[in-house]
């Protein structure tokens, strides 16, 4: 018996999975700018205010140090808040709450204290926002001990992950691509709780393993179709969480493969896929018969002008190319 | 002439395997022993050898494939009769391609420059291992080159300047990459699958065999005194542990009691023809393996020890082979530091007996008339009473507690 499938976007299955938590667990309340009577930047609270009312869709001043602070206050004292942050730009503001507390708390108390804070935020290219909303900071993210960090691509974890997060007695970080948000497609009605740790093959292949996550992952689906195409097989795989990353699935399909490229908005110095990329030698070195590819982010502040921002992120092209380039063909 | 290379048994639990990796190809020359392939059972991936010298010939099954203990999975051909095939191709040393000029004068360089640097002038000096003459190749090319055997400078490279990659080294032998590609990591192991391999072990145990059990306090004060003077000396990788003496002990003392070393065949005995002592191994997150020490009642203590570390390492990683899990004649289960005073083990079938050993612990002990703290494991024994009766039993847990008492004669 197959589950009723329902027509989605991205944006309804975040919606979904926040309305999801409000009702199952009275402790749950979102808090950010314009998340209330505004209904989010990207709509994604949208009516939400309407529904349970101002005490727990909470519109905060413009003071993303403020409200993320108050945010981990709340959840040392028993509550489960979702805080959203506009773009992880912005989030530099809350840097400081983030690293310096939210991660800390429960190793600087010995294990007394639990901060269960998940803070979803916005981030990416595509939407000409220019260099102060568009920006990929999930690898610094990725870079601090004491919190999980993820990146929902499809329509499943998009649904499923925030309630995990909830659950989670950590403090857990959310990266929505902006890209993704308008994204449909069918998905299971009944569809809840994913887990939030490893990552996943979305499609099969023997050739080369492309490795990617986020707002990258169509991209490298469509890739996956023209290198197809060209008798080319290739594995994709989202990798979901940033932090921990699955080394053992990145791994096996090395193994498989013995070539990969990564592909990472961030921008290639010091980035995730730099990390990846030493793990892979560090861990696969005898498998590779090639060395590692990378398509990321021009090392630029993402520009304004469409086309100047369509040739500052990683496109279908780019990673053609550069799978065909590990193949030598 | 060809033979078949069947699925073999690694125990009286198994029914089937799945081939996850031909470790040797068509054509490879087999020595007895020498693992030939990898399958997937309960127990996990374990490396199969085969049981006599021969050539490999054609596969009868594929990787992935699951078939029955007793299945035919490949052609062997007799090792005399079938000419030397590799490298396959033949391709002849001549022919190999000159390192690109790029490498050749950036290594010229770089070794005159060290070489000046050291005050000597190398000049155009022959020789080998310079930076010129290291032939560029992917570390798979590298490591499929050296598995097969073939120097990499005899093959062509397809690679960006010449490497040789993957495909190369497989063209050069003949043989087909998905082979490889198709391996799924190894190492894996079902935990599920092994909990119903080991319910039915001892379930069948205890339905079947008569135990007999006896225990016998040991005074491991001696063996532990000279334990630690000796391993003041060494380095923390070559100490001895206990559980090493432990197994010496119970492989010495088996040679007047052959009753209790080796099978249970349909209601007879057959005795084993070396001492194979089965180490049980716990697997983390749950599981159990004893997979055997060839030969304990051989080996000095030192090689013993580091077979016992190999052995315990490849449980828990993987890459356990066949005639470890088929071989052991008794099996030794030793709680270590971290348990409980004694352990009654279950037989497994078809051996006839297990060797249990607590955590020794200080206790007090009458010695000359006066109670004094001694260091004490209690040693038990979970014997078949088809095949043994409990004074022989009781003789043979005696006589492993009075070899612990002359540690230096281990």
């Amino acid at each position: 018996m197959s589950a009723q499938m329902i027509e989605i976007s991205y944006r309804e299955a975040v919606r979904e999975a926040i309305r999801e938590a409000l009702n199952r667990d009275p402790r749950v309340f979102l808090m950010g700018e314009d998340v209330g009577r505004y209904g989010g930047c990207y709509a994604v609270s949208k009516g939400l205010y309407d529904e349970f009312g101002p005490e727990r869709i909470r519109d905060a001043p413009l003071s993303e140090a403020g409200f993320t602070g108050a945010g981990i206050g709340a959840a040392l004292g028993g509550l489960r808040p979702i805080v959203e942050v506009m773009t992880v730009n912005f989030s530099l503001l809350a840097l400081d709450q983030i690293v310096n507390n939210a991660a800390t708390l429960r190793h600087m108390s010995g294990g007394q204290f639990s901060v269960p804070l998940v803070i979803r935020m916005a981030c990416g290219a595509g939407k000409q926002l220019a260099a102060q909303h568009s920006h990929s900071l999930e690898g610094w993210y990725a870079h601090v001990p004491g919190i999980k960090v993820l990146a929902p691509a499809t329509l499943e974890d998009a649904r499923g992950m925030l309630w995990s997060a909830l659950e989670d007695p950590d403090p857990v970080v959310i990266f929505e691509h902006v890209m993704l948000y308008n994204r449909s497609g069918q998905l299971a009605a009944d569809a809840g709780a994913v887990p939030i740790e490893g990552a996943a093959v979305r499609r099969e292949g023997g050739d080369v393993t492309l490795i990617t996550y986020g707002g990258s992952l169509f991209k490298t689906l469509e890739a996956a179709d023209t290198l197809a195409a060209d008798g080319i097989a290739a594995e994709v795989i989202d990798l979901r969480c940033l932090r921990p990353l699955d080394d053992a699935t990145l791994m096996a399909s090395v193994a498989r493969t013995h070539r990969a490229v990564i592909i990472d908005e961030g921008w290639r110095s010091g980035s995730l896929a730099a990390e990846i990329s030493a793990r892979l030698m560090e861990q696969a070195f005898w498998e590779l018969d090639a060395p590692v590819g990378r398509v990321c982010s021009a090392e630029v502040p993402i520009p304004y002008p469409k086309h100047l921002e369509d040739a500052a992120v990683p496109q279908t092209d780019d990673i053609v190319a550069a799978a065909r380039a590990v193949l030598n063909r | 002439m060809s033979r078949l290379y069947r699925m073999p048994s690694l125990g009286s639990d198994m029914e089937a395997g799945t081939l996850i990796e031909w470790v040797r190809q068509p054509g490879d020359r087999l020595a007895k022993g020498d693992v030939i392939a990898v399958i997937e059972t309960q127990k996990g991936a374990i490396e199969v050898e085969v049981f006599h010298d021969a050539v490999m010939g054609r596969p009868l099954i594929q990787v992935g494939d699951k078939v029955p203990v007793g299945s035919p999975m490949a052609e062997l051909e007799d090792a005399s009769a079938a000419p030397a095939l590799r490298p396959a191709t033949g391709i002849p040393a001549t022919h190999a391609p000159e390192p690109g000029p790029a490498v050749a004068e950036a290594g010229t360089r770089t070794s005159e420059r060290i070489a000046d640097q050291a005050g000597h002038r190398i000049g155009h000096r022959a020789g080998t291992g310079t930076a010129a003459q290291r032939r560029r190749a992917s570390p798979a090319a590298r490591r499929l080159a050296d598995a097969r055997g073939i120097a990499l400078d005899a093959i062509e490279g397809s690679g960006p300047r010449g490497a040789v990659v993957l495909a190369d080294v497989h063209a050069a032998t003949g043989t087909t990459p998905t082979t490889e590609a198709a391996s799924p990591p190894r190492g894996h192991l079902d935990l599920a699958a092994m909990r119903q391999a080991i319910a039915a072990a001892m379930s069948r145990s205890k339905r079947e065999i008569p135990h007999y059990y006896l225990s016998h306090d040991i005074d491991l004060t001696a063996a532990t005194d000279w334990l630690t003077a000796r391993n003041a000396q060494l380095p923390p990788d070559q100490r001895l542990l206990l559980g090493a003496l432990l197994i010496k002990a119970v492989a010495l003392s088996l040679d007047k009691f052959p009753e209790l070393n080796g099978f249970d065949r349909d209601g007879h005995f057959e005795p084993a023809q070396g001492v194979h002592i089965g180490c049980a191994t716990a697997i983390r997150g749950g599981g159990l393996v004893a997979p055997a020490l060839h030969d304990a009642d051989q080996l000095q203590l030192p090689t013993l020890m580091t077979r016992l570390r190999d052995l315990v390492g490849r449980v828990r990683s993987g890459g356990l082979r066949a005639s470890e899990l088929s071989d052991p004649t008794i099996t030794v289960s030793s709680l270590g530091e971290r348990g409980v005073d004694r352990l009654y083990g279950i037989i497994y079938p078809p051996q006839v007996a297990i060797v249990g050993f607590g955590t020794p612990a200080l206790r007090p002990w009458v010695q000359d008339g006066q109670v004094v703290p001694r260091n004490i494991v209690t040693a038990t024994l979970s014997a078949d009473h088809r095949h043994s009766d409990g004074h022989r039993g009781a003789l043979f847990l005696a006589r492993v507690g009075q070899r612990l008492q002359e540690p230096d004669t281990l």
